[in-house]
């Protein structure tokens, strides 16, 4: 087998949760990301219920202006440690519960599932697997999500 | 006869334009607290990340999937499973359209899956996406 880029660091992050956040849903927000977004349907212009994609901006690290580089981004506590520092978003699969309402307040817990080494075609390529499990204030299931980073 | 059982496999769902402007973007970013400058400073975005222009969200371009779904499913029933990747970069000014078509439909479960995808006006598929959605009963 030829040398893996996967550091044994990188490798024991595998299955490990990061803190869990909880936030809370307020319909202005929503009625923002709606405006924001264009949305057509009145429910989600109202703030009645989120759209599916609210979730993922409601789940964004807040972190301060001057905590972030040069290039307006923040560092990623997600991140393992890769020799492949250019990150790109893979896909993204999420199960729905419900759907998001005002006054929730959800608990979201994102796992790293796995890591895969590939040859792209310009070079190697990691793909890093991510589960994300958002539960409501009684512990019930709202969404899933399954997602993949790209590193090359 | 109700709405599922006139839905057909091949069917299409209702196709939308989106157009991103600077200020659509910018508010965009803002309620998702995103403060990536290729998004709102072209001169940065054009000189530093070497892009030939602002860069449209993938994550915006998800949400327009969504919508294409949500907005066919209207009151009818739920969003079970959505999903989305982004395969090529996009750029202010472009226009893009949100398509879907039915590719399953399930009788008894009274579940139907569409395949959607972010059409550039090039005609290329920039961002394939899936969903499945459930009826409600009547």
């Amino acid at each position: 087998m030829s040398e893996s880029l996967i550091t044994d660091a990188a490798r024991s992050a595998i299955g490990q949760s990061q803190p869990p956040i909880t936030v809370e849903v307020s319909r202005r927000e929503i009625q923002k990301y709606s405006l924001a977004t264009q949305q057509v349907q009145q429910k989600y212009l109202d703030g009645d219920e989120a759209p599916p994609m609210f979730l993922f901006g409601l789940l964004r690290p807040l972190t301060p202006i001057d905590e972030l580089g040069p290039d307006g981004i923040a560092r990623d506590a997600s991140l393992p440690d890769l020799p492949l520092k250019r990150v790109m978003a893979g896909g993204t699969e999420m199960i729905w519960s419900r759907p998001i309402r005002p006054g929730d307040v959800l608990t979201a817990t994102k796992t790293l599932s796995g890591i895969e080494e590939k040859q792209g075609k310009t070079g190697p390529l990691i793909f890093l697997h991510y589960t994300l499990n958002v539960v409501d204030v009684d512990g019930k299931p709202v969404v899933k999500e399954r997602s993949t980073r790209i590193c090359r | 006869m109700s709405r599922f059982a006139n839905i057909k496999v091949g069917d299409r769902l209702p196709e939308k334009n989106h157009t991103a402007t600077e200020i659509s973007l910018f508010l965009y970013n803002a309620a998702i607290w995103n403060p990536h400058r290729i998004h709102y400073d072209a001169p940065y975005t054009l000189e530093i990340e070497k892009h030939p222009a602002i860069v449209i969200d993938g994550p915006l371009q998800g949400d327009w999937l969504a919508q294409c779904v949500t907005d066919w499913l209207g009151q009818d029933g739920e969003l079970v499973t959505f999903s989305y990747a982004n395969r090529r970069a996009s750029y202010l000014g472009e226009t893009l359209t949100a398509t879907g078509e039915i590719t399953e439909k399930d009788e008894v479960a009274g579940t139907v899956n569409v395949r959607l995808g972010i059409r550039n006006e090039a005609g290329e598929i920039i961002a394939p996406g899936s969903a499945t959605v459930r009826f409600s009963e009547e």
